[in-house]
């Protein structure tokens, strides 16, 4: 039985940074997962996964990722994806970083 | 130490040069990824969950006040302010930005350091026993031999795209401190008749399919040995697999052929590689013996330290936990550990590395070494310096007392980095040690050595950990496989599976249950873990880890 399909979003590692990324509906990337687009349809999902590997220039290793509908935008359902979003665990490092200082 | 000559030193800035030029091209989109990443990895330049991650060789492991201050300034300038020291005597910079890499390399090269052949499947960087040139059961310091082997492997042409990587470590001690059983070629420096040689031991490795290397030959005439690794490569360069990347290591060539097969295939090759060497490697070896003498021992009273001994049990503490014997009359090795209770064990801040880099000028021969256990080693210390340098370390978080103990723990980056990770190991490494501390129970149970990895790679050694931790992702739920009775040194094993897994919450709790087992079930208190758990076997280590089975049996 094939599986169900789960809502993805498109995300990748900035070039200059590294910083983990996400597309937005827009076609643009942002550092924050609540910004991404959700692709609910499968085909729709690759199709827009060709067109952000294009964007190879500013981005590298492109993919779909699963995730969950949150109340605030995605959320991830795998806990890689969790870290991703968030930071490592032994320091306020990445995008914790961020936070803190807003 | 060895001194880059021109010739390195031209070669390194050309590599920088060039790779100034590939990044320049990448960023401006003229190379794609797929071009680029071959030539990042050449370069150290990895690209893992958060940030891209540098990783820089410190040869054999050692490396002088200078060079650490250099990694200092990196990690200022920038970095976060600290570094990551590896099980490989690496450090790894957690978040340098591509564009900067470049000036990164620069600065390494202006300290005769590079992060050439951390990566990718060439002969790494060679390990060696972080008390080489100091420790009291050598019979030759292993370091001109390891740069020997570097210069050897470094841009060697047949040796830039082979099966797989290759790792090489080098003792010149009985007692194995290298791990040289569990890497692709383990030499250890041997005498026989009064005349030097080396023990080879081939194709031990941990990864997927953990192996103790075997004895290739016992004793190899010194001025023999690199025609001999030549032959060894070559064979393994032409009857390794590359049909599948899991089996390629030689390791598995070893065990598929059988060690005695390859035996034989090595002394043909043998036979012709050795007329091609003509013993010019035996006059750049006698160079860099030179390079490596020792220093000039001084002799002094040691009353200083007596009198801190036993006035100061915070002094006596550490001293009994992280010296060890030196071979010259009132010195010692002293170990830092980067293992602070609850820190991350092998990191150390900018300040830390200021502090020992300055330690190593002041009192130690301008010598600093890394352990493969991720800590960091003043070599040559005179006994009477001891407490000023214990003092200064207290003030910056470095002396804690605790080399060799339960909070002593290797653990790999793991999914707080790691690209590869199928689980965390810092957090893990972090619990076990402040439990383990709250509990005041440490210097009680003695030697013990934990060792945790974040995927089948074993980057942790968790194989050859007395007790080892494998971090999976068992459907999507990080779980932890404990195996018990592993050792990395000469008597080395692979530990054995206890049995299921365990959640993130529930591994702490496990591991200290196991360990208050063996304190009931040693048969003294100078009986290690280890030593009670070849007595007993697993069984009674299992009782006590999975306590329902046994209640459902009953
Ligand atoms: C974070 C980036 C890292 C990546 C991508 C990485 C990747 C790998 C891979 C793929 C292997 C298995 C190779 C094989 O079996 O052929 C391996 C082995 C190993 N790594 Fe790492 N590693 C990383 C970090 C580290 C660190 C930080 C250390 C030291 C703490 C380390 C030490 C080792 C060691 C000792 C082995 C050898 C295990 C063996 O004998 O097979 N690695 N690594
Ligand atoms: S063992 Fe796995 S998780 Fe840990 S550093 Fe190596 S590749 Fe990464």
């Amino acid at each position: 039985m094939p599986r169900p399909y789960l809502p993805k979003v498109i995300t990748a590692n900035a070039l200059i940074e590294g910083d983990v990324v996400y597309m937005t509906a827009k076609g643009m990337w942002s550092r924050c997962m609540r910004d991404a687009e959700i692709l609910n349809d499968e085909a729709d999902a690759q199709i827009r996964l060709i067109d952000a590997s294009a964007q190879s220039d500013d981005v590298v290793g492109v993919y779909l990722s699963d995730v969950a509908q949150g109340p605030n935008g995605a959320e991830p359902v795998h806990f890689r994806e969790e870290f991703r979003r968030t930071g490592p665990s032994n320091y306020l490092h990445g995008k914790q970083e961020g936070q803190a200082h807003v | 130490m060895y001194k880059y000559s021109d010739f390195d030193a031209a070669f390194i800035a050309e590599r920088n040069r060039q790779f100034r030029g590939q990044v320049d091209r990448r960023v401006a989109g003229s190379l794609t990824e797929d071009e680029f990443k071959p030539l990042r990895l050449m370069n150290g330049l990895y690209l893992q969950l958060h940030a891209y991650m540098l990783r820089v060789a410190v040869p054999y492991g050692t490396l002088n006040g200078t060079q650490m201050r250099q990694f200092a300034h990196i990690a200022d300038t920038w970095d976060k302010g600290y570094g990551h020291f590896t099980t490989r005597q690496n450090i790894q910079f957690n978040w340098p930005t591509l564009s900067d890499v470049p000036d990164i390399l620069d600065a390494l090269a202006d300290v005769q350091m590079h992060a050439i052949q951390t990566s990718g499947n060439t002969i790494r960087n060679v390990t060696a026993d972080h008390f080489a040139g100091a420790a009291a059961d050598e019979i030759a310091d292993p370091r001109p031999v390891a740069e020997l082997i570097r210069q050897w492997s470094t841009d060697h042409p047949e040796f830039q795209f082979m099966p797989r990587k290759f790792k090489v470590a080098i003792t010149g001690s009985e007692n194995d401190r290298a791990v040289i059983k569990a890497h692709d070629i383990g030499l250890r420096i041997v005498e026989q008749n009064d005349v030097l040689g080396f023990e080879v031991i081939v194709g031990g490795g941990l990864g997927r399919t953990p192996m103790i290397g075997k004895t290739l030959v016992e004793f190899l005439p010194r001025e023999d040995l690199l025609p001999y690794l030549e032959a060894v490569v070559s064979v393994w360069n032409e009857i390794g697999r590359r049909d599948n990347k899991y089996k390629a290591r030689i390791k598995i060539t070893v065990h598929e052929h059988g060690i005695d097969a390859i035996r034989e295939l090595v002394a043909a090759r043998f036979a012709e590689t050795k007329q091609e060497f003509a013993g010019v490697d035996m006059s750049y070896l006698a160079q860099f013996e030179d390079a490596f003498s020792e220093p000039v021992y001084s002799n002094r009273p040691v009353d200083a330290y007596d009198l801190a001994y036993s006035n100061d049990p915070v002094f006596r503490s550490w001293a009994d936990t992280n010296l060890t014997a030196h071979r010259a009359e009132g010195y010692s090795i002293a170990t830092i550990s980067l293992k602070a209770h609850g820190q991350t064990p092998g990191d150390a801040t900018s300040e830390q590395m200021r502090v020992m880099a300055s330690l190593a000028e002041r009192f130690g021969h301008n010598e600093l070494r890394v352990s493969h256990e991720q800590n960091i080693i003043l070599p040559h210390v005179h006994l009477a310096e001891l407490p000023q340098i214990h003092a200064e370390l207290s003030q910056i978080g470095l002396a804690t007392a605790n080399i060799g103990l339960i909070s002593d723990i290797i653990a790999c980056p793991g999914m707080d980095y790691c690209a590869l990770a199928t689980a965390r190991s810092i957090p893990i490494a972090q619990e076990i040690a402040t439990r383990f501390d709250e509990l005041k129970l440490e210097h009680d149970i003695g030697h013990l050595q934990i060792k945790i990895s974040g995927c089948i790679n074993a980057c942790g050694h968790h194989h050859v950990g007395h007790i080892g931790i494998l971090g999976l992702d068992r459907a999507g739920v990080e779980s932890y496989q404990i195996t018990l009775g592993g050792d990395a040194t000469e008597t080395a094993a692979i530990g054995e599976r206890a049995g299921p897994g365990f959640s993130a919450t529930k591994i702490v709790p496990a591991i200290e249950r196991l360990v208050l087992a063996y304190l009931d079930l040693r048969q003294s208190d100078d009986e290690t873990f280890l030593e009670t758990y070849r007595r007993l076997g697993l069984a009674p280590f299992k009782a006590a880890l999975y306590p329902e089975a046994k209640a459902h049996a009953a």
